[in-house]
């Protein structure tokens, strides 16, 4: 038994003809759907599909339980410094930082101190970058980590703005991923109370007499209802009145509180709600009276948004714009609608009740992948769960494709209708990180930080995995276009590049 | 002045380009259109300063800008006995303005009143009434439709919605652009793999104008060397745009985010006052980059899909508003002025007492400047703006 394993192993080409003989072959509707529900499918994902079916598959995506990581990647994340470090006690070293530089004479020294922290930021930030793309390459839990990809932008921040560099990697694994399949209002909670968004949205500053309504008018209009749901600019600013003193104590240090104020402090971790800067009159919100009252006014009104049938649609139809396709149906969105509000906004069950539909079974292998999903997946099937010794390349590469995690400059989260990522710059650009990838000449494998030791070299993707899923939905054209590559390389370039591969 | 002198560019030999299976030999004499589209909504008031308003100096305590000092380079210029000029633009839009070749038309905008970048923004490029919600194509795109022969150029990641809907029209980026990687018979077998599908033209064209942006910024990169061309940011943008609008595409779009300013917009110095210089440098380089001949037969337009509150916030920042000012500059721009209709700025003159009106409607505006660039028919504009109402403001 054993030499005969070995013997299999020593030549690979009997490992698809022994793998297809002794499991059952994967229908072609089969593999576009692990396609969707994941980044794109590697024999893990296949083994698992076969060994539980759909049914089981898809429930334990919906529930997973705890980290999916393979325990190399998990230990590489973990190493990272900005992971290292909680987010308050981060934030209390670059204060200290700020403070010691503000303290210096004028000068280079000055200069130089205020770009050393600057590009200390910048690389906590691109090690968030990477914690993300490496979890949506290697986590098991596929759809859990698409969800934190669609939160992540749903919920955008930036991270080029002011501190929230240093907060991305927190925002991510602390604020999105616990809520990603979980209950729709914990998440918008979660968001509301981190650093990362009240930063980058201005409600840091939102105070009494102070008023700043770009928090309060983006969490009506792009996180819960949706523009011309039915708010008026009236309502953004009685929003925008709740809404005062949601801030952080970044100073670390114990607010001076009128007695009769003290019931309304709240502080958790870097978040604090700040009853001196809280506006406690009563605000008319979509037609209902918040009566004046501490954080929980906030509650309240989250409460009212998010129990509007509004709500359901909004967040019923973006999810189905991402997963299905750019005008879903309306029986689709209406049917999702209705679980959102039955199940008090539960996120697990509306993606259920989409996964099951015929819309979605109607959509598989239509959709033209974005920027991450083409990456993401193109790893899985270069790579199969082989765990890459330097993650960089893929920062550049989401970089280079323009959908870089925390990089959208606006709050809208980047676009996820099909055109735009389809133009003709973005698809020459997608060519040149296939070749980047299929021809191995990245440093993906660097053994040390200067990349003179490395173990790279170009993958094999003719695997078990491609010719269960791949090979069979090739079409003429792309067949005569491998026929032309004179290495395994460019073959390995124009099978990343082939329409059957970008699309899903 | 009439239509035909702006029309006399000198005709230049170009090579050949061919893009979604079509060749365009540039045709040298139609004139070159950029929109530059400043996303975020810029505060318009701290730029074009109004400044013989004192609800202006009331409604900006801390961030409004000083009156014309001589000598005091950090003071507005003034443009007329109303307007004046933002200190961070004086020295580059300054000597344009002195030329003529600058106007600006405050109080412009769009009817969409939902003070969302995202919708504004749409509402815009689509080029439709604010009732119509048809995000299926764009005005540039449709521009382009009715000129023929004219190239389309996007410098931008992914395809603007302006440019869609009509064709194709190649992108690219101009942020970072280096060396092409496929050789000729490797394109030609990438794209081999399209035919058919609905990404044929663009992972042709794609291919084909990273090899030709390549090489003319490779000639650029040359010739810039001697000389000192400031590479910061969008200035760098600038010269890199009219290294490729000068002889292969002449209708162009470009955006430039960052103007969203909550928190701290500063005054003579500080976000907006650096977004500013950084905007107009580009403006600038473009300019100089087409050389004399060339910019004569060239017209910017710079538009936002939203100025801001008149009055500054609690943070020292402004937020969301409604009307804007527009830039229009070129060679033969009928500039040195400021155009379209105007309202005294004072608190009764603000919208829901919070912004600037609305009184020159972007589609007619723009219907008006095109029809005069180009002499488009009736039918031609109402093709780009449906159902606008053409004003000529006489800027070209």
């Amino acid at each position: 038994m054993r030499s005969f394993l070995s013997a299999c192993l020593a030549t690979l080409l009997c490992l698809p003809a022994a793998a297809m003989a002794a499991d059952k072959p994967l229908s072609q509707e089969d593999v576009a759907w692990l396609d969707r529900v994941t980044f794109g499918a590697d024999s893990a994902t296949v083994a698992s599909y076969r060994d539980l079916g759909r049914r089981r598959f898809l429930q334990a995506q919906l529930h997973p339980k705890g980290d999916g990581l393979p325990q190399p990647i998990a230990t590489q994340i973990a190493g990272f410094d900005v992971m290292k470090t909680p987010a308050d006690t981060l934030l209390a070293q670059v204060r200290d930082q700020y403070r010691d530089i503000k303290d210096m004479p004028d000068g280079d020294a000055k200069q130089e101190a205020r770009k050393a922290l600057q590009k200390q930021g910048n690389q906590y930030a691109q090690q968030a970058q990477a914690a993300e793309l490496l979890r949506a390459v290697y986590d098991e839990n596929q759809l859990r980590e698409q969800m934190v990809w669609f939160w992540l932008n749903h919920f955008s921040v930036f991270q080029n703005k002011g501190r929230v560099r240093w907060l991305v990697a927190d925002y991510a694994q602390n604020t999105i991923r616990p809520h990603a399949l979980g209950k729709f209002r914990d998440l918008v909670m979660a968001t509301l109370k981190s650093p990362a968004m009240l930063e980058y949205l201005d409600n840091a500053q939102n105070a009494r007499d102070k008023i700043n309504e770009n928090y309060a008018r983006e969490l009506m209009e792009l996180h819960t209802l949706g523009v011309n749901s039915g708010y008026s600019q009236a309502d953004v600013q009685s929003l925008a009145r709740v809404l005062t003193g949601v801030g952080v104590n970044f100073d670390g240090q114990p607010r001076k509180l009128r007695p009769d104020m003290r019931q309304y402090y709240v502080q958790e971790g870097v978040f604090e709600f700040n009853p001196n800067r809280h506006d406690f009159s009563d605000q008319v919100l979509l037609g209902k009276t918040i009566k004046g009252g501490g954080f929980d006014e906030v509650e309240k009104a989250v409460d009212l948004i998010v129990s509007q049938p509004a709500c359901a649609t909004f967040v019923s139809t973006k999810l189905a714009k991402y997963f299905v396709s750019d005008n879903p149906p309306p029986s689709l969105i209406a049917a999702m609608a209705k679980t959102f509000r039955r199940s008090d906004g539960d996120i697990a069950e509306v993606m259920d009740t989409m996964l099951t539909s015929k819309e979605f079974i109607a959509s598989l292998g239509k959709r033209y992948k974005d920027p991450t999903q083409f990456l993401v997946s193109t790893m899985r099937l270069a790579y199969d769960g082989k765990p890459v010794e330097n993650p960089r390349p893929l920062v550049n590469w989401i970089n280079q494709l323009g959908q870089a995690p925390f990089g959208r400059i606006t709050p809208d989260g980047w676009p996820t209708v099909d055109s735009e990522w389809s133009s003709s710059g973005q698809i020459a650009k997608r060519f040149e990180i296939a070749r980047a990838i299929g021809s191995g000449a990245n440093h993906l494998f660097d053994l040390d930080e200067a990349g003179t030791r490395s173990i790279g070299g170009f993958p094999q993707l003719t695997t078990p995995t491609y010719y269960a899923t791949i090979e069979p939905t090739l079409g003429p054209k792309t067949r005569n276009a491998l026929s032309q590559a004179t290495s395994q390389q460019e073959w390995n370039t124009f099978l990343l590049s082939s329409p059957e591969f970008n699309y899903r | 002045m009439d239509r035909r002198q702006f029309l006399f560019a000198l005709a230049a030999t170009v090579p050949a380009l061919t893009l979604g299976g079509k060749v365009f030999a540039a045709p040298a004499s139609s004139p070159r259109f950029l929109l530059v589209f400043l996303r975020g909504g810029y505060d318009a008031n701290n730029l074009l300063v109004p400044y013989s308003s004192d609800f202006y100096y009331e409604s900006r305590p801390s961030i409004a800008l000083a009156k014309p000092t001589a000598g005091d380079p950090k003071s507005v210029r003034a443009l007329d006995a109303n307007w004046a000029l933002a200190p961070a633009v004086a020295q580059t839009m300054g000597p344009l303005w002195d030329k003529k070749q600058l106007a600006f038309i405050p109080f412009a905008g769009t009817d969409d009143l939902s003070r969302s970048h995202f919708e504004t923004q749409d509402n815009i490029e689509s080029g439709e009434g604010s009732d119509a919600r048809n995000y299926a194509s764009g005005f540039m795109g449709r521009l382009s439709g009715v000129l023929r022969g004219v190239p389309p150029i996007a410098f931008t990641d992914a395809l603007p919605l302006s440019f869609r809907g009509t064709g194709d029209v190649p992108n690219v980026s101009l942020k970072g652009a280096g060396k092409a990687v496929f050789d000729d018979r490797q394109s030609k077998i990438l794209a081999s793999m399209y035919e058919g599908t609905s990404l044929q033209a663009a992972a042709t064209d794609g291919l084909q104008l990273r090899q030709q942006v390549a090489q003319d910024l490779q000639t650029e990169m040359v010739a810039a060397s001697r000389g000192a061309v400031n590479a910061r940011g969008f200035a760098q943008q600038g010269q890199r745009m009219a290294t490729l609008m000068k002889d292969k595409f002449r209708l162009g779009f470009v955006d430039v985010g960052g103007w969203d300013t909550h928190v701290n917009q500063g005054g003579a110095d500080g976000q907006l006052a650096n977004n500013l210089d950084n905007l107009s440098q580009g403006l600038a380089a473009f300019a100089d980059g087409l050389g004399d001949a060339e910019w004569n037969n060239t017209v910017v337009v710079v538009v936002s899909e939203f100025g801001r509150t008149f009055r500054e916030n609690g943070n020292k920042g402004t937020d969301h508003g409604h009307g804007t000012t527009y830039w229009v500059l070129g060679g033969k721009v009928n500039g040195g002025h400021i155009a379209g209709s105007q309202v005294a700025v004072n608190a009764g003159s603000l919208l829901q007492n919070r912004d600037y009106p609305v009184l020159n409607n972007y589609r007619d505006v723009l219907g008006g400047l095109m029809k005069r660039m180009y002499g488009l028919s009736d039918a031609d504009v109402g093709t780009v703006f449906p159902a606008a109402k053409p004003r000529d403001l006489q800027l070209v």
